[in-house]
Parts: C-alpha cells; sequence; structure tokens
C-alpha cells in the first residue's frame, strides 16, 4: 500500500516553479475571501517524483504487456507520436489565436478530416467530439435536429441489444426513446423485429457494427433498405472501425451518420482512461447540420467558418481534443492506404486464430468468423464453482490483463477478448496456452483461482464496500 | 511504417490453422459486393523519418501563444508548467494504461485519481468530486442536467455574461429534453442583476449558475446569489475558476450544490483548446446523482487499503439507458496532470500563482486606467481578467498589438456588441512580467514600439 500524497506531508518547502513577482501585490483585500485552507500536498520536488514513481510501479499498461480488452482495443502507441504531438507549435496554441499564425494546426484539421471521409466513405466530419459517447451525442443531436427541420415528429431510436452500452445512453440524453431491437440465436439483428419495431415515429437505427459480438452484420444492405424505407436515418457505431479498414467503407454501403473512435482505431494512448476523441462523419444530407466551426480551404488558405444556420451548435467549447488529432493523424499518414488495411487484415486473423484456440477450453456462444474481437464464455467453469471474475483475476497472476468481462450483457459470463493487429502470433499463443491452464487449474483446483490474484500489489478488492459506503476522498484531520 | 508484428508466414500459418484458405475467405459475412475495391486514396506509408519531418513542418507553420506575450484568456491561459507535470505524464506506466477495468493491476491510476478527486473536494470546499469531465463547458451542461434530474424541473437560468462557447454547448445539450435557459442580465458595473435575478425566479427554476469569476472576469456577490436560488426552492451551481479558489471563497463557504469548471489551468498545455479537463463537485446527498466516474478507497481480501471504480451502476455499461450520463472514456490523463500539478505547486505556491495573476493583471488595470482612447468600463472587482474598451475597434489594437509580439486580448465585438466597439478581454496570468504590461501599456497608448 502506497502512502497517499497528503501523507507525504512534512515542515518542508515547495520549490519555487513560476517568476518573480515583479508587481508586488496591493490593494487585493477585496479578492481575498478564502476562508478555509486549501489544505493541498506541501512535498518537496523528489518526493512528489517518488510518489508517482512508486504509483506508476503499480499500474499495468500496454508498453508491458497486452490487452486483451474487447471493445476497449488498446494498441501498441508508437512512442514518436508523442514527440509529435508534444511539439510547441501544437501544445502551445491558444484557441483565439488570428487564423494566419494557426495554419498548420487548421491544415492538419482540414486534412485529417479528408482521410476519415476517404477511410469511411461519409462527405464530411466534425472532429469536434472529445469521446467516442460524445460522438454518438452529436450524431443525434444531428438527426434530432435533422427531424426538427423536415418538421418529422420522430421520437424513437431503435438499439440492438448487441450495442454498446452507450449507445442506449446517449440516445436518452438527447431527448429521444431508445427502443432495444433483440438479436436472433446467430447474434445478429433480428430483421423481423426490426421490421414490426420501425415505424414512422422511427427517428434512428443505432448500430454498432461490427457489433459487440465481433460479428458483421451480413444482411446490412437489406437493414439499411428497411430503416430507409421508412424515413428512418442509420446511425453507425464506428468504434469497432478497425475491423473495417480498406475493406467496407460505411459511406459507400448509405450509413447516415457515424463516429470514429480515434483513440481505439488510430492508436492514441488512453491514459487510466482518456483523452480521446470520437469525430462525426455524415453523407451530404446532413452535412449542414455538423457542429460549428468547421475548417475550410480557399485556394491555400484554411479559416473557420461557422455561419452554419441549421449546425447543431457547439458539443465542446473549442475544437475538441486537438493534441489526439495530431496523434491520430501522424499514425494515419504512417501507415498509408497499405499500413491501414494491413491493421485490419491482421485484427481479424488474430481475433479469428485466437478464437480458435480458446474455444478449446471455452464456451463461445457465437462460432463462425468473427471480425476483430469475439466473445467467449465461462459458463462451462461454472460446474466447479468458477466464475468468469476468477478467471480475470487469475489471469492478473499470470502477468496478463484480463478480457473485458460481463459484456456484452447478453452472453453469460462474458469474456469479451480482443487482441488487436499489433500482437504477435507468440503473444496469443501465450495468451491461449495460459487461458488453457486456467481451465484446468478451475477443473482441478478451483480454489486457485477464488484466491486470485496474488501477485499484484494488492489483492481482490472489495467493490461492494465501496459501493455502500464510498469514500471519494482523504480526509482531511489525517493529512498532517 | 506498420506496427504489424505477424509476419506473412505467421499470418499463412494462423489462416491455416483457422481453417481457410485465404483472408477474403475468412471475412465471408462481409458480402463481396460491398468490400472497397482497390485501395483507399490515402497515399503512400512514410517512415517515422518523413512522419516526423511533415508534421514538424506543421508545426512550424504555427506561432504559439505560449512562446508570446499572450493575454489571451477567456477560458484557456497560458500557465507556467512544472517540469514534473510532463516528466510524470510521460512515464507509458500512466499514458499507456486503459481504463482501471482491473483495479488490481491499476492501483496506480486509481490511487492518483482518487487524490485528484481529493484535491479537488478541499479547493472547491465541497464533498466529493468525480474523477474527470470533458471540458467545463460540458461538465457545466451534464451538471444542469443532473440539477434537472433532482429538481424534476426543466428551467434553468444563466448568467448573461457567460462565455458564449459555452452557453451554445449548454443548447446544444438541452434542447432535445426540453431544458429552458433564460439569461440574467448583468448591471451597469458588470456583475448579476440580482433584482432580475429575483424576478426570473419568481417562477421555478431547478438552477441557478453562477459564473465565478465571470465571463468578464469579475467577482459576483456569491452569497447573495447563493441565498436567492436556494429561497427559491432552486439548486446554486458555480462555475469556478481553480486557480481563483486559492483566493476567493469556494462554492462550498456560499453552499452551492455543484460546482464545475475547467481544469486546463492545473498543469495542461492549451493545445489549441483541447485536451482539457472537466471537473465537477457536489454534496454528499447528489453522489449518486452525478455523472463520470468515481473512485473510492476500500479494502483488499487481507484488509489492506486499495482503490477502485466505484457506483458504476449509474454508469452506461450496467444502467445503459437509465445511466446517469453517458460518459465512458474521459480525461483520466489530464486528471493526472492535475494532481500532479496541484502537488508540485503545494499550497503556497498554488497560492503565489493565483496571487501573482491577480497582482499583475491589477497592476495592468491601473497602468491602462487613464490613458486616453481607454476605457475601463467595470471596476477593479476581478481575479485576473477584464475588459478594456478602446476607442477603435479591437481589431486595431488587437493587431498593433501582434506587430510588437503582444497577444493582446480577446475581441469582444462579435459575442458581446453590447459593450461597444473596441471592447477586449485581457487575461493576465503569473507567467506575464512587468516589462509586458509596460509594453501592453505602450501600445494601448498609441506609442510606436519596436521589439
Ligand atoms: C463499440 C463502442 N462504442 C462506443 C464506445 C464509447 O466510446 P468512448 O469510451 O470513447 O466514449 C466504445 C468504447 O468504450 C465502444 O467500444
Amino acid at each position: 500500500m502506497s502512502r497517499t500524497i497528503f501523507e507525504r506531508f512534512y515542515e518542508g518547502k515547495s520549490g519555487s516553479f513560476i517568476p518573480r513577482n515583479d508587481c508586488p501585490v496591493e490593494g487585493l483585500d477585496m479578492l481575498l475571501t478564502r476562508k478555509t485552507p486549501t489544505s493541498l500536498p506541501v512535498v518537496g520536488e523528489q518526493e512528489v517524483i517518488r510518489h508517482y514513481v512508486e504509483l506508476a510501479s503499480k499500474n499495468y499498461h500496454i508498453d508491458k504487456g497486452m490487452y486483451p480488452l474487447g471493445s476497449c482495443t488498446m494498441k501498441y502507441n508508437p512512442v514518436v507520436n508523442e514527440e509529435i504531438a508534444g511539439l510547441s507549435g501544437f501544445t502551445g496554441l491558444h484557441p483565439l489565436q488570428d487564423e494566419t499564425d494557426v495554419q498548420g494546426a487548421l491544415q492538419l484539421i482540414y486534412d485529417l478530416e479528408s482521410s476519415l471521409c476517404e477511410i469511411t466513405g461519409m462527405d464530411h466530419f466534425s472532429l469536434q467530439p472529445v469521446a467516442g459517447a460524445h460522438g454518438e451525442l452529436t450524431g443525434m443531436m444531428i438527426a434530432r435536429d435533422y427531424f426538427r427541420d423536415r418538421k418529422e415528429d420522430r421520437k424513437t431510436v431503435l438499439v440492438p441489444d448487441s450495442a454498446h452500452g452507450t449507445n442506449p445512453a446517449s440516445v436518452v440524453i438527447c431527448g429521444f426513446t431508445p427502443k432495444t431491437i433483440p438479436s436472433g440465436d446467430d447474434g445478429l439483428v433480428d430483421i423481423e423485429a426490426l421490421e414490426r419495431e420501425i415505424d414512422d415515429k422511427t427517428a434512428v437505427f443505432m448500430l454498432t457494427l461490427p457489433n459487440t459480438l465481433g460479428l458483421f452484420e451480413k444482411e446490412i444492405k437489406k437493414i439499411i433498405g428497411i430503416v430507409h424505407k421508412a424515413g428512418a436515418l442509420v446511425y453507425m457505431d464506428g468504434a469497432n472501425m478497425n475491423a473495417l479498414l480498406g475493406i467496407v467503407k460505411p459511406g459507400d454501403i448509405e450509413i447516415d451518420i457515424m463516429h470514429l473512435n480515434l483513440h481505439k482505431t488510430f492508436s492514441t494512448p488512453h491514459g487510466g482512461g482518456g483523452p480521446g476523441s470520437g469525430p462525426v462523419g455524415v453523407r451530404s444530407h446532413l452535412g449542414d447540420f455538423l457542429p460549428v466551426p468547421r475548417v475550410l480551404k480557399e485556394g491555400e488558405r484554411y479559416t473557420f467558418f461557422s455561419d452554419m444556420e441549421k449546425s447543431v451548435g457547439k458539443v465542446h467549447a473549442w475544437y475538441g481534443n486537438f493534441n489526439v488529432l495530431v496523434k491520430a493523424y501522424a499514425y494515419i499518414i504512417a501507415l498509408g492506404a497499405t499500413g491501414i488495411r494491413e491493421v485490419a487484415e491482421n485484427a481479424i486473423i488474430n481475433a479469428n486464430y485466437l478464437m480458435k484456440k480458446i474455444s478449446r477450453h471455452y464456451d463461445l456462444k457465437y462460432p463462425g468468423p468473427c471480425m476483430h474481437e469475439f466473445v467467449a464464455s465461462g459458463r462451462n467453469l461454472k460446474q466447479y464453482g468458477v466464475r468468469t471474475t476468477d478467471v480475470a483475476k487469475r489471469l492478473l497472476d499470470y502477468g496478463i490483463h484480463a478480457p473485458t468481462v460481463y459484456f456484452p450483457l447478453i452472453v453469460e459470463e462474458a469474456l469479451m477478448i480482443e487482441p488487436v493487429e499489433t500482437e504477435k502470433k507468440e503473444t496469443l499463443d501465450h495468451f491461449a496456452d495460459v487461458m488453457e491452464k486456467i481451465a484446468g487449474e478451475a477443473r482441478n483446483n478451483p480454489g486457485i483461482l477464488h484466491e486470485a490474484p496474488v501477485t499484484t500489489p494488492v489483492r481482490r478488492l472489495d467493490e461492494a464496500a465501496a459501493a455502500r459506503n464510498p469514500e471519494l476522498c482523504w480526509p482531511l484531520e489525517n493529512s498532517e | 511504417m506498420s506496427y504489424v508484428q505477424n509476419t506473412d508466414r505467421d499470418r499463412k500459418e494462423m489462416l491455416g490453422y483457422i481453417g481457410v484458405s485465404s483472408f477474403d475467405e475468412l471475412i465471408e459475412p462481409v458480402a463481396r459486393e460491398l468490400r472497397v475495391k482497390g485501395d483507399l486514396k490515402l497515399g503512400l506509408p512514410m517512415s517515422e523519418a518523413e512522419v516526423v519531418s511533415h508534421c514538424a513542418a506543421l508545426a512550424r507553420r504555427n506561432s504559439p501563444a505560449s512562446e508570446m506575450a499572450s493575454f489571451l484568456g477567456a477560458g484557456i491561459y497560458d500557465r507556467y508548467i512544472p517540469a514534473t507535470v510532463r516528466y510524470v505524464l510521460s512515464r507509458s506506466e500512466f499514458y499507456t494504461s486503459y481504463t482501471p477495468y482491473q483495479a488490481e493491476v491499476s492501483q496506480g491510476t486509481l490511487q492518483a485519481i482518487y487524490e485528484y478527486q481529493t484535491m479537488i473536494t478541499r479547493l472547491t470546499a465541497m464533498d466529493a468530486a468525480n474523477a474527470s469531465m470533458y471540458d467545463a463547458a460540458t461538465s457545466l451542461a451534464e451538471s444542469l442536467l443532473m440539477a434537472c434530474a433532482i429538481k424534476r424541473t426543466d428551467r434553468v437560468l444563466v448568467p448573461a455574461a457567460l462565455s458564449q462557447r459555452i452557453r451554445r454547448v449548454l443548447e446544444s445539450y438541452s434542447a432535445g429534453r426540453h431544458i429552458t435557459i433564460e439569461s440574467i442580465p448583468w448591471k451597469d458595473d458588470g456583475t448579476v442583476d440580482l433584482d432580475e435575478a429575483e424576478r426570473l425566479l419568481s417562477e421555478k427554476a431547478a438552477a441557478v449558475i453562477l459564473a465565478q469569476p465571470n465571463y468578464f472576469g469579475l467577482l459576483e456577490d456569491a452569497s447573495a446569489v447563493s441565498s436567492l436560488a436556494h429561497g427559491k426552492g432552486a439548486l446554486l451551481i458555480a462555475l469556478v475558476d481553480p486557480v481563483s479558489l486559492a483566493l476567493v471563497a469556494p462554492p462550498g463557504e456560499y453552499e452551492a450544490d455543484i460546482a464545475v469548471g475547467e481544469g486546463q489551468s492545473l498543469g495542461i498545455p492549451q493545445s489549441f483548446g483541447g485536451p482539457l479537463l472537466g471537473f465537477m463537485a457536489t454534496r454528499k446527498e447528489y453522489i449518486r446523482k452525478c455523472p463520470g466516474r468515481l473512485i473510492s478507497a476500500t479494502v483488499d481480501s487481507e484488509g489492506k487499503r486499495g482503490y477502485v471504480m466505484t457506483l458504476q451502476t449509474r454508469e452506461q455499461h450496467i444502467r445503459r439507458e437509465k445511466a446517469t450520463s453517458n460518459i465512458c472514456t474521459n480525461e483520466g490523463l489530464c486528471a493526472l496532470a492535475a494532481a500532479v500539478y496541484l502537488s508540485t505547486m503545494g499550497d503556497d505556491g498554488f497560492r503565489e500563482v493565483a496571487l501573482q495573476s491577480a497582482a499583475k493583471s491589477h497592476r495592468l488595470y491601473e497602468m491602462l486606467s487613464g490613458l486616453p482612447g481607454v476605457t475601463l468600463p467595470f471596476g477593479k472587482q476581478f481575479f485576473q481578467e477584464f475588459v478594456v474598451r478602446f476607442d477603435g475597434p479591437a481589431s486595431r489594437f488587437l493587431s498593433r498589438a501582434k506587430k510588437s509580439g503582444i497577444l493582446g486580448g480577446v475581441s469582444l465585438e462579435d459575442d458581446f456588441p453590447e459593450l461597444g466597439k473596441g471592447a477586449v478581454l485581457v487575461a493576465v496570468t503569473e507567467k506575464r512580467s512587468l516589462a509586458e504590461l509596460e509594453l501592453f501599456r505602450d501600445i494601448a497608448a498609441g506609442k510606436e514600439v519596436r521589439v
């Protein structure tokens, strides 16, 4: 257990970091109204570094080993991208500088938008949303304003049960009513159910493609036809686009709106949960509704453009997570057309290879080829009193991060696994071997799994206690 | 460049093991007529050297504010970031870790974020803080949805002296939920018109938003706004500048129900406006209504202290359409930056940042008062940013300043035409020197300055 930074307090001094004050303070009394102390930690620089280095040693991270987290996609993060994004020509920009001072930044935004259009077949992109779910919300706003503009009263959004959890949440935040469409036994959208539920009140059919079971909707053309015939729009959650790069362009198959998770598909480090970036793309009939400002190119000059009457407005105070855009941009130009396609091929081959290996010891509810991820089930281990959590915790003992567990909700004891394209065959073999070993332990010595993890900085943590009685901050009285 | 490690031989072996003869056969569920024909038009792959020189050339086409005497603010500030922040953030144990779904191997991230929550709680003097949101604008929008859910009313009052960019985010978030946003005008001195606020409160409202300081940099009578709101059964949401909280009364002291703000000032580069860090703090009774991640301390099976994400049943991956918000990926690394920044600065260092920003901005204000062709429409009740009005158009002053290497401020002509032509919002952080203030004054005075 590490001491908290508040316990590292001593009667010491912080260093001096900011310029000497050459404008002495006078007459600021009216400002000084704070009564309680700020009670920040008071530790010297060396102690600060030691504290965070000690914490760092307690983290798993992609530079240490694989993250087979399905749906979360954590691949190798090219280290050169950090250097590039750290250039002061990018980090030092204020968002309200004159356009003439930020031509490089505007060009980057413009070119990244164009690349995303080429990759997805959409006509326009806005890079303003700062996360996948934020993109979903933006997409819903676009649909909302589109129907408002057409004076159509459409309030329902149909969401398959295999959709990501953020989808229905985004629908509600935007003021629509979500309605669940069940999947069939094959894990794909039940087309009859879709036909039954869709009507002239349906605004959007919101599809995760490939879905969270890692499956491509075979009947996608038919689905899109049904939705369009009803006068509704098709939204594609494109967070899983790494499976489709260079293989399918959603715009070409008439998806109307989609978002991308740049932090997954185009490799930007996730930093313990973000920042991310969730650009939204639309086909031309929806272009007018994108958030403002947009970037235009006039000759060799780039300018901001905000004069869009039908725009949904703004979803972020500025232009999105620009620093993340820089990394995605560097990644795309490094890979080029062939490299981009290679990502999808290797993601898919790796996933199918691993799925086959794992299926020897774990159930597969939906066998058959998957895309970049698949969902196995630990239900066959229940007979030994072993749950999926136990498998996950045991993996930690073997020095591997666990897959996503208990998601999607439609698979019992789910283990959602995404190897990603940057992992090498040997790594996958090792992972499969460890999974096999764990299945063996479950049969022969389930106690080991219940005890796991034993090699980690802390043992299994009591989440129930935390939820019952959350302790969200270090008590002031313990600080000194 | 390729970051894929499998060789052709690996791939062939794997396809063989899977039992297909080719990759095309493997993607059989994707009908052939749907597949992309030919290559994407993205150009040839580049080597690392080429990527670096291409991107560096783009970066050179920019003139970063951080390398000039910048008086730009309006929500994003040019502050000094101690080296410890970059050092800790550049450690891949932090920046290449994922959301801490497996707590036992994520104690570093979890403890750091727990400590971040603690620091935000102390700065705001509130009971609890969440673990990072996208930015101030979206945090405020989420707090508005939260207030409407708590009060079951969909009308909120917002100061007219609010960033128009934030205002537009509030509007796009509210439109679908039929939340009505009404503006409380400002008085001649630039602060909230309390009589108007009272009149607007005669009809039921879920919340009153207080911007402290407001968009013009002015400090409001927070207690008065608070009692007004509470007296009429509305919640008080405070939008605060975290640095100002080293000096001015924090939201907890005037009994705000929710406090939100922008954490960019806490160790995060300007980066053209993103990534930023939204923060949100609230009272105990509203924790379960609060959006975003929360980290809690707990114990492990041996009774050892540890940390987990908690109250996840509020979140989208479990509650789906009943979730308190849709936030999944947040700004975890930015929250870490803020924690390292505040740990490094400590109480005294942090207070010094605030004091110097206040002192230097007030010094500039003094230096400008009485200059011919310059008006200061509002008084001295400001923290580090104030409005100045030039006789000519704002752009004339700003371009003259620019010629001398100064970014003179943000023109208010478009967003607040009622302030008259020539209105500029000027921010002075701790990074500005007396010499730079003098240069600013000379330009404002119409002197020819050469640098
Ligand atoms: C399929 C899918 N959709 C949406 C999201 C949400 O994206 P974000 O976490 O960036 O908000 C994710 C990731 O969590 C996802 O995997």
